[in-house]
């Protein structure tokens, strides 16, 4: 079944507009789990309380603080946080294009899909655009308002279909450059060959549909067994732990990954 | 090659707290609905909801024992082109440092995959969760990104998205066009990518507290040892092969 989109607006650079609509690119499969009372299995609620009386404080009586040091807050009342919200507005703002390779994937935050809204000429744009993108190798840096926050983000195509990543901010980034690279001997000639050789032995191409999530797999099995009634049987959790020299792992593990090409 | 793993991120985002009338900072609790009484962590269990009303309990030890082996190490699997990894996967960053007696291989990794431009792709145990990772060599030093798995993600179908289409060359060459004149050969994050809200919560905090407004003080006896911890000095402690 299609997916219902999140938000509508346009992307807008300089003048030219074009209609999107936006989806999640991402589907949770988190295993959820409910808090219950344990005599009776029922949900729980949550409430806010002070903790030194126990006492409820309803909602109408909590207040907004920002803690500038243990103990001290600025209060923000509800018009403060009010004027802090950003004007409406349906624009993605593209103000400039840039590689492909300019931004790091350390930036990244969420994806987002593009589709083409409702309007004139939306589907044409959006595909034309996507091509235009992908010919140019540029991704744009993108600015806009949705529900009430300010997003930072870039616009990329791939495989003919443009995507919204939302971008962290840059308070929250550390750089690999403003820390000092770590201590010790540099490695020698031949541990750099031997370490070549193991790399690329392990080559290939990325292709996440050899990865699964073998914990949620785990669990999930394990509610189905408990929901039948079953008592599922657990293993024991191993530790083990072994550290041998770099040289001695880098041989065997050639050595492992030689007789596994052989056999194959 | 066991490593220590420090987030590539800090929390920076203006964060308030939930205050009762006198300014005291509030707690969330469970309650039960029929009787109103609040209950401890002891009197509640995890629940896995089959149908209304219909729950299978699973515990803390179940889930424990259904973790993966706890282990430090990293488990490369395969190298890939550091670019060839669609930004669709990632998650989240952290800072692999070596750990006491890792130094060498640490090195040796890093060098090998920035002279190769290869990424690693990796499983990983962290607090009690197997991760699929990607680590790239940072100038030398290792940093992993986790990944979303496959199946959580969607693809254009599932959304639903219309076909291409065929577009005149003309539409592409205007965009193309437009493409050009407005690019740029740098990106700046620090300008870019400044949250504007943040912003401006933060100077209306400042301004406040000049002004002695709307400013509350609490007894904060239980939580003198809360520190702020300063990420960067953490990591370039540990880079340097000190203890953390």
């Amino acid at each position: 079944m299609a997916a219902r989109a999140i938000w509508k607006g346009q992307l807008k650079i300089g003048t030219t507009k074009v209609p999107v609509k936006l989806y999640s690119a991402v589907q949770d499969r988190t295993v959820r789990f409910n808090i219950l009372d344990e005599r009776n299995k029922m949900r729980v609620k949550q409430h806010m309380v002070d903790p030194d009386s126990g006492d409820e404080v309803p909602d109408e009586e909590i207040q907004k603080g920002y803690e500038i040091e243990p103990g001290r807050f600025v209060i923000l009342t509800a018009s403060d946080l009010e004027a802090l919200q950003p004007p409406p507005s349906r624009d993605i703002e593209i103000e400039e294009f840039v590689d492909q390779d300019k931004i790091s994937q350390q930036w990244f935050d969420r994806p987002y899909y593009l589709g083409p809204g409702e309007g004139d000429g939306g589907d044409k744009d959006y595909f034309a655009l996507a091509e235009a993108l992908q010919k140019q190798e540029k991704e744009g840096v993108a600015h806009w308002v949705m529900r009430n926050k300010y997003y930072s983000g870039v616009l990329r195509s791939i495989d003919d279909y443009l995507y919204l990543f939302t971008l962290k901010d840059a308070r929250e980034v550390i750089s690999a450059n403003d820390l000092a690279k770590p201590s010790g001997a540099a490695p020698t000639q031949k541990e750099l060959a031997m370490a070549q050789q193991l790399v690329e032995m392990l080559r290939g191409d990325f292709d996440a549909s050899e990865y699964k999530d073998e914990y949620r797999e785990r669990v999930e099995k394990f509610i189905e067994q408990k929901a039948k009634g079953r008592k599922p049987r657990l293993q024991a959790v191993k530790t083990k732990r072994k550290t041998e020299s770099v040289e001695a792992a880098l041989a065997k593990s050639l050595a492992a990954l030689k007789k596994g090409k052989r056999a194959a | 090659m066991p490593v220590n793993l420090f987030p590539a991120a800090r929390s920076n985002r203006a964060s308030l707290r939930m205050l009762g009338p006198d300014g005291q900072p509030l707690a969330r609790r469970y309650y039960a609905e029929r009787t109103g009484k609040d209950l401890d962590a002891e009197d509640v269990v995890r629940g896995y909801q089959l149908d209304k009303d219909k729950y299978v309990v699973v515990t803390d030890e179940e889930l424990e024992r259904l973790q993966p082996e706890k282990t430090r190490d990293i488990d490369l699997k395969q190298f890939v082109p550091a670019d060839s990894i669609p930004p669709l996967y990632f998650e989240r960053g952290y800072f692999l440092t070596p750990a006491a007696g890792s130094q060498k291989a640490y090195k040796l990794l890093a060098e090998t995959m920035n002279k190769s431009g290869l990424a690693g792709v990796a499983t990983f145990v962290m607090r009690g969760k197997e991760y699929l990772v990607a680590i790239f060599s940072d100038s030398g030093i290792l940093r992993a990104e986790t990944m979303r798995f496959a199946d959580e993600l969607r693809s254009p179908s599932d959304v639903g998205l219309p076909k291409k289409k065929d577009v005149p060359k003309a539409s592409v060459t205007k965009f193309e066009k437009l493409i050009k004149t407005k690019s740029k050969k740098q990106f700046s994050p620090a300008k870019e990518l400044t949250d504007k809200q943040t912003d401006d919560l933060l100077k209306l905090v400042k301004k406040k507290e000049k002004k002695r407004s709307n400013i509350v003080e609490v007894d904060t006896e239980a939580d003198t040892d809360r520190k702020v911890i300063d990420l960067v000095q953490v990591l370039k402690k540990s880079l340097a092969g000190k203890a953390a």
